[in-house]
Parts: structure tokens; sequence; C-alpha cells
């Protein structure tokens, strides 16, 4: 155990160091800071003098060690457009998004649980057919335009929930339903196969031989069996799921980081996109952790790689 | 993040049912036929959808740039207050929706093929390569893979067009060049297997070079399998791209694009739902069918592929 920790926190270390590279790569290599900051028509003399000044002629290596051991200690520089810290503005932003995540995270299990179950044990029937259905159809759906739909049916038409805010439990049932719908369908025939899977073990057959009621053998044989890979690909989906929680974010204007992202990408404020993406990308990562650990845990032959 | 982990998002294989049981093997059969029923219905829609964003011209009732502020936020035709010539509506100046949502076709189908063909490529070479020769080669490919993977698709596209700027030229970039790990992975694993098979073996041992081994016989065992992906990711670029206009950080009005229109419906969502809701249906049922399709090619290529 001792031994898979330590793998995992070394794969940890390397994803972290990409990331930043990615991170930085984007700003430095990909585009010129000085060309956003400056008015286009600044003297030559002043795109350098500012370059000097914000140390973009030094080597590209210096200039990202310059950001990694900055960004350590939380400094991603200040916003160019708030004049605060980025790493202030982004932090303030992260609780929303985390709420709305989980709550996303809930429906979708809500949904896709008893969905899935049920899909499994009567399998290759119309429920089943119902369920793949709905699964399908969820997939194809994209997110941000369920949301205006639920906007649309449930603020404008029937005025029952609010189209955009945050605070009370009324701004969380739309947001929080549209990113578990999204979310669903995968889960949902994971449960299913995994259930599947696990129903076809000796171990069912002999649970049911000793005269185990059937409700007993699904919940407590089969359904625990078929959690770990959905514990592990939730897990792996972690990232998915907040992709998807930005998406809903912009459309309800739900005050988290993601609105923050992409008013900061309208702005052309780098140092808050900057700090956003590598704090998302390291929430992800700690995330993953915390599921490789678990699964790690819960189901031994992963963790020794049988 | 683990390797272990590597295959799980993918469903599990469906494992048979248990000897002696006669009905359930031929639910299980009618199951899989009436998959592949509709993911032949899926590709005729489909062509459908293909054939009218390549005629466009020929077959949409206006011009979709042209404005016409007069009949501006007139409803779909079938409402109060529509007319017959615009079948769908007109959205804020007065364009026809119908062409509009035809001509976004476009957009969409070239944006999610160009980008794919860029990703598959990508993806599979370095799938092969890290699947073939193993040891560092390995390491440092899946690592890149998990350092994709770890940050949302969503948030590094939308970082790169802040940089690049929003155009056509680079939404295709960016959504091909992030989108390769799929790809990746999936190949990795294939060539992982192939390569301990005896028909790989005996070309070494004739003393066949790695490029020929790769691509003459590795590469062709894994058609079926790129085309699957390959078709289930056209969808999901289709549904990001789309979301990139909506932000208004992809393709750039006028031109047509789903995503943009939706955006720009949103605003008026109060009033006029129809200049939000038929863009988004268009991406709805371009994803569904092209989503059943790549299920269909699934089973009737491999059923045994995990995806």
């Amino acid at each position: 155990m001792r031994l898979y920790i330590a793998r995992q926190l070394a794969q940890l270390v390397v994803v972290i160091f990409g990331i930043s590279l990615l991170a930085f790569a984007i700003l430095h290599v990909l585009g010129d800071p000085v060309l956003l900051l400056l008015p286009q028509n600044a003297g030559k003399a002043e795109f350098e003098r500012y370059r000097h000044l914000l140390g973009l002629d030094r080597p590209l290596y210096v200039q990202y060690w310059k950001f990694v051991s900055g960004a350590v200690c939380g400094d991603f520089g200040k916003s160019w457009y708030a004049d605060t810290p980025a790493f202030r503005l982004v932090l303030e932003r992260m609780p929303p998004t985390i709420y709305l995540t989980l709550a996303g995270l809930v429906v979708a299990l809500l949904i896709a649980l008893p969905l899935g179950l049920l899909a499994a044990l009567k399998r290759h029937s119309w429920i089943d057919s119902l369920c793949t259905a709905l699964a399908v159809a969820g997939q194809a759906t994209p997110l941000f335009w369920l949301g205006i739909m639920l906007i649309i049916v449930f603020s404008v038409r029937l005025k029952v929930l609010p189209a955009s805010g945050y605070g009370t439990w009324k701004n969380f049932v739309m947001p929080a339903f549209c990113l578990g719908a999204a979310l669903a369908p995968i889960t949902m025939r994971l449960v299913r196969s995994g259930v599947i899977e696990v129903m076809n073990m000796e171990f069912i057959k002999t649970a049911r031989a000793k005269g185990l009621a059937e409700p007993a053998v699904v919940v407590k044989h089969a359904f625990r069996n078929a959690c770990i890979p959905v514990i592990t690909v939730l897990g792996l989906q972690f990232g998915q799921l907040l992709g998807g929680a930005i998406i809903t974010e912009t459309v309800f204007a739900w005050p988290g980081v993601a609105t923050l992202t992409v008013e900061s990408i309208r702005n052309q404020d780098f140092p808050v996109v900057q700090c956003a993406v590598i704090l998302l990308a390291l929430l992800i990562v700690g995330v993953n952790l915390i599921v490789d650990l678990v699964v790690g845990i819960i189901d031994p032959r992963i963790r020794t790689g049988t | 993040m683990t390797a272990t982990g590597a295959r799980t998002e993918v469903e599990l294989a469906e494992v048979g049912p248990p000897r002696g049981e006669a009905p359930r093997a031929m639910a299980a059969t009618r199951w899989r036929l009436a998959r592949l029923r509709w993911g032949l219905a899926a590709a005729g829609v489909l062509l459908l959808i293909v054939a009218s964003a390549a005629l466009a011209p020929e077959i949409a009732p206006h011009d979709p740039l042209a404005v016409n502020i007069r009949h501006r936020l007139a409803p779909p035709a079938w409402m109060e207050g529509g007319a017959a010539r615009h079948l769908l509506g007109t959205d804020q100046i007065g364009r026809d929706l119908l062409s509009r949502v035809i001509y976004g076709g476009r957009v969409s189908l070239v944006v999610g093929v160009s980008a794919v063909l860029i990703s598959a490529t990508i993806g599979v070479l370095l799938g092969l390569g890290a699947g073939y020769f193993g040891g560092r080669t390995d390491w440092v490919i899946m690592t890149g893979v998990n350092v994709m993977l770890t940050f949302p698709f969503v948030l590094l596209a939308l970082a790169v067009i802040a940089v690049l700027g929003p155009s056509l030229t680079n939404m295709v970039i960016v959504l091909g060049v992030a989108g390769w790990p799929i790809y990746a992975r999936v190949i990795r694993a294939e060539t992982m297997a192939i390569r301990e098979r005896e028909f790989v073996l005996a070309g070494r041992a004739l003393g066949m070079s790695h490029t020929r081994i790769v691509f003459q016989q590795i590469a062709p065992n894994l058609v079926s399998v790129i085309v699957v992906i390959a078709t289930l990711q056209v969808a999901q670029v289709i549904i990001l791209e789309s979301f990139l206009s909506f932000l208004g950080l992809g393709i750039q009005p006028p031109t047509p694009a789903w995503g943009n229109m939706l955006g720009e419906g949103r605003l008026y969502m109060l009033n006029s739902w129809w200049i939000a809701t038929f863009p988004g249906l268009a991406i709805f049922l371009t994803t569904l069918v092209i989503n059943l399709m790549g299920n269909a090619l699934r089973d009737w290529l491999d059923p045994h592929l995990k995806l």
C-alpha cells in the first residue's frame, strides 16, 4: 500500500509539472503578452521597454522558473484588470463552483443509480430499452442548450425558478439538474454493465444457493461490487464534470470560477486565466488521487496491479 | 490516473448470457439487431443532414444573411403571427431561421470532421508508438495523456482561443490538437495486445523494420477501433464547437453557426423562444444520430470493443 501511494504521488508531481508547463506555454509560446497589453499603435521602443519591464526578453526557461516559483507560493501575479492578486480573485470564486459540482454529482447519482440497476436487472426488456434511449438522448443534448430550454420553461413561462443568481436552494435546482443530466448517461451505463457483470459471478450463485432473498443478493452482493468501476470512473470523470460545471455556470450566470475565467478571457486578463486553469487542474488532480487511493483500499487487485 | 483506470471510463463488455438460457440469448440477439437497425436509420438521417448542409445554397429558402427588419422576431409558421415563408420564424434582425439552421450545419460538420482527422492522426501515431515500443516512450506519452485528460477539454480550448483569437481555423486547430488523448489511450492498449500475437513475432523474426511492423501489420487491425472512436468524437467536437461559438469565442457573427445562433437567441429567450430552440435542436439531432451510428458501428465492427 505504501508503494502504491508513493507511485501515485510521483505521478501526481509529474502531472502537475505538465499542467504548469501547458498553462505557461499557452500564454508565452502561443501568444505574446505585450501584444495583448499595449495598444496596437504603440511604438517599437515602447514594446521593447515593456518586454524588458515584464522580464519577457529573458530566456523562456528563466521566465518559466519565475512563473512556477511564484505559483508555488500562490503568487500568480496581479490581475491586469482589477488590480488585485489573481490568486485571491480565483479563490473567492471557488466555493460556488465546488458546490455546483457536488450538487451535479448528487443529481447524476440519483438519476443513474436506480435506472442503471433497473436496466441491468430487467436486461433486454422494455425498461432497459427506455433507459438506454434516455442515456443516448442525454448524451446528445448540449448542456448549454438544455440550460436555456430549462430557463425558457421554468423561469420565463412557469415563473417558478430564478433564471440566474446564487444563494437560495431555488438557484441550485436548474444548474444542478443540468449538470447532473449531463453526467447521468455515462454513469448509468456503467452501473448497468457493472451490475450485469457481477450478477454472473460465482459468488452471486453462492449467495442465491445459500437461500438469500433476491433483494439482499442484489443490494449486498451485486450492487456493492458494481460500485467499484463506478467510483473509479466518476473520479476520472471529475475533470469532465468540472468542464460541465464551466458550461453550466456560463448559462446560469453562476458566480463561480468558470464565469470569472470567461470574463477574464474576454478582458484578456491572463494572470487570472492562468491561475484559474492551474487551480482547477490541481483540484481535479487532487480528486483523482483521492479516488485512486479509495479504490485501492476497496479493491486490492487494483493496488497490486493484478 | 492509474494505468488500470485507463480503460474504465469505457463501458465494461457485456458478458454473454449463461448457457442454457435460450430465451435470454434470443433477447440479446434481438436487442443487438435493434441497435443495428437504429444505427442504419441514424445513418440515413445523418446523410440527409450532410446533404442539406452541402447543398445549402440550393435548398435554403432564403439568403441566411438577408436582413429584413420589418419581419424581425416572426414566430414559426404554425404559431399565431407566423408566416409560411419563414417556416421556423426569423431572428432579431429578420433573418430566416430555417436557412440559417441549414447553413449552420456546414460549420459544425466541417469543424467536427477536420478536428477529428487531426486528433485521430496525432492520437493514433502516439498510441501506436506508446503501445509498440513500451518503456520510456510509453511513459512519456501516457504522462502526456494524463496531463491532457486532467485538463477539462473546455478549459483548454477556452484558454488557447483566448490567446490565439477566435476564428474557424484556430478552432479546428484547438479542438484537433486537444482531442488526441482518447485515441492514444485506446490504441495503446490495443497495440500492446496485438504486439504479442504470433504474426507480429513472425514479422520480427523475418527481420521486418519497426515501421513496417507497426504500419503494415498492427495498424490495419486497428482500423475498426479508430473508425468507432472517430465517429463518436465528431459528436463531441460538434457540441464543443457550438459551445465556443455560443460564448462568442468561436465562429463570429454574421456567419451562421448553430452555436452563435444559440448565443444570440439566448438574449431574446424572454419573448422569442424559437431563436435559441431550433439551432439547439439541430445540434441535438446531429449528435444523436452520430452517436447512434457510432454505437451501431461498434456492435457491427467489433462487438468486444470496450468503449
